[in-house]
């Protein structure tokens, strides 16, 4: 028994190719069949069309649905709003996000280091929802945002803000405006992690060489820390972007009654029946994700990571 | 400008307020559900709270629905996190050092069902599922789930794998053991903590993932389900402010543990000292 089970051992050891295949068949297996089965022919889908008197799909490869997501107003209208809210969400968690990230790679001790590491893990691994809900909590009328605003007399400032045309809304709770603040706070430790990498790799020589140099904190900033921190905040803003593009249970629960592609997706597969038109939907975060990761490839952010 | 040096390597006023408002930014909603769960209003979310109380604890505890959903969903976790652990690993020995037609094809295939958004894994899974002709049941929600969480495991172990010493393999192979004896003595108590550590954060992602799951559930509800349907239709404010504090503390346990024994494997294991 020992020794067919070492003579099977040193077979694996000289052909470590089958060793590998073993290693390799069972996840191969799993994620070939099960996941990018089903993933390939959901997309396929969107190659077939909805008869239009049957609403029953059919088996036909035509390029109608596709061009029917790009024809109607409406749907672009879904496409650039998703696409602006994902950018935006991607700045606003960058400007957030990069004082926090700088400071902790900069100036902390190893131990305030730990403190500042777990404060960013625990709300990017906690509940998604139980965090979308707090916000549920904060953005109601009676909250603690419109009590805050009253006790320091700004009531009428944030009524201004409401009124405003695009972001605003009846209150913050249903307004574009609410939505960003949601998106970009549950988004944001993606958003931290990578700046703070790719900041942790800059020595600090390089900024005493610029004060050295006569530059000022200012200048240091705009000329040396920014530029080595632009590969970190590409890669972080894949994320942001990314999990912006797709999501739909912010927009249903925070946002306005407008359409996002994750939404347009859902009810297009569930109450229309429309799987085709919801496949063509899905290809389109897929494929900006594609143009978006090619772009910020360019920029290092894959180094960052 | 010497005397300037030792402040310009301190950081700023405005910096530090940016990082310390940023930190708040992130957990003053996470205290603020904590501050609610005690609320005695039960109609409206008005800040601030006018009495605080116990009993929706009480109450939520004598609720058999929850209990079947936390039920539900511990199983699920239970069972996907085994099962990413055993795919992740394997994934992770094959993949870490091996170069061969198509190795970035798989790594990209592994971190597809995180990358891409959820609804499109629901969609597709659920689709699936009709077209073979698999009804719904727990199993159909754990394939879902050790799908994705099986990169969780494989980047944890990944890691460690690239960080350990290919010495220690071939010491223990000159001292005669044989492939088997080396990985059960040698590779896996070297990876231990981090296939467990890996396997935590499967578990937390698990148990709290409701996007791919209300796709693969069907009438079932699990506890993130539960909650989302509060979200949009807030029937029980009080009691849903209670299950958001579970949620946090059950996440937060194995996130803390995950991190609490990964906190010294900087080093290289088995380099030279």
């Amino acid at each position: 028994m020992i020794s067919s089970l070492d003579n099977f051992s040193n077979y694996l050891y000289k052909n470590k190719h089958i060793l590998l295949l073993i290693f390799l068949l069972p996840p191969l297996l799993w994620l070939g069949i099960i996941y990018l089965g089903s993933l390939v022919v959901f997309l396929f889908h969107s190659l077939f069309y909805l008869d239009g008197f049957t609403g029953k799909v059919v088996y036909q490869i035509s390029f109608s649905t596709i061009a029917e997501l790009f024809s109607s107003p409406a749907n672009i209208d879904i496409l650039i709003r998703t696409v602006v809210l994902a950018l935006a969400v991607s700045i606003g968690a960058a400007v957030i996000g990069f004082p926090i990230a700088f400071y902790m790679a900069k100036f902390t001790s190893p131990k305030i280091k730990i403190f500042f590491y777990l404060a960013i893990m625990l709300p990017l691994w906690s509940s998604y929802l139980v965090r979308v809900y707090s916000w549920k909590l904060i953005l109601a009328k009676e909250g603690i945002i419109n009590w805050v605003l009253a006790k320091l007399h700004l009531t009428w400032l944030l009524d201004a803000i409401l009124s405003l045309p695009v972001v605003g809304g009846p209150s913050l709770s249903i307004s574009y405006l609410g939505m960003f603040l949601v998106f970009t706070y549950i988004w944001l430790p993606f958003m931290i992690l990578p700046i703070q990498a790719s900041l942790e790799r800059v020595p600090n020589s390089l900024l005493n060489a610029s004060y050295d140099l006569g530059a000022t904190r200012r200048q240091t900033f705009y000329k040396v820390v920014l530029p080595l921190a632009l590969p970190g905040i590409a890669a972080g803003s894949i994320f942001t972007f990314s999990l912006t593009l797709g999501d739909y249970i912010i927009p249903y629960i925070i946002g306005t009654s407008k359409f996002f592609i994750g939404q347009a997706v859902y009810t297009h597969q569930g109450t229309a029946g429309n799987i085709p038109l919801a496949a063509a939907f899905s290809l389109v975060p897929i494929g900006v994700m594609a143009i978006y990761i090619y772009f910020a490839k360019k920029l290092g952010a894959f180094n960052a990571l | 400008m010497l005397f300037k040096k030792n402040n310009l390597n301190k950081a700023s006023f405005g910096l530090k307020l940016g990082a310390i408002l940023g930190i708040l930014f992130l957990h003053v909603p996470l205290f603020l559900i904590i501050l609610y769960a005690f609320t005695t209003e039960d109609k409206s979310y008005q800040f601030p709270p006018p009495g605080y109380t116990l009993k929706w604890f009480s109450i939520v505890l004598s609720r058999q629905d929850i209990w079947n959903a936390v039920s539900l969903s511990l199983q699920v976790a239970i069972i996907s996190t085994m099962a990413a652990i055993v795919l992740g690993t394997l994934a992770a020995a094959a993949l870490y050092k091996a170069s061969f037609f198509g190795r970035d094809s798989i790594t990209l295939l592994i971190i597809l069902p995180i990358a891409l958004p959820g609804i499109i894994t629901g969609i597709s899974l659920r689709s699936a599922f009709g077209v073979v002709g698999i009804p719904f049941s727990t199993w159909t929600i754990i394939i879902g789930h050790a799908t994705f969480c099986m990169v969780v495991v494989y980047n944890n172990v990944v890691a460690r794998l690239r960080r350990s010493s290919p010495n220690l393999i071939q010491a223990s192979m000159d001292l005669g053991a044989n492939n088997f004896q080396t990985f059960f003595y040698v590779i896996l108590p070297n990876l231990g903590t981090a296939i467990l550590a890996g396997g935590m954060l499967a578990f937390a992602l698990s148990f709290d993932e409701v996007i791919v799951t209300t796709f693969t559930a069907g009438q079932q509800t699990t506890l993130p389900i539960w909650m989302l349907s509060e979200l949009i239709r807030p029937r029980q404010r009080p009691i849903t402010n209670v299950v958001a504090v579970f949620i946090i503390c059950i996440t937060f346990i194995p996130i803390l543990y995950a991190s609490y024994i990964t906190r010294n494997t900087t080093d290289t294991e088995g380099s030279s000292k």
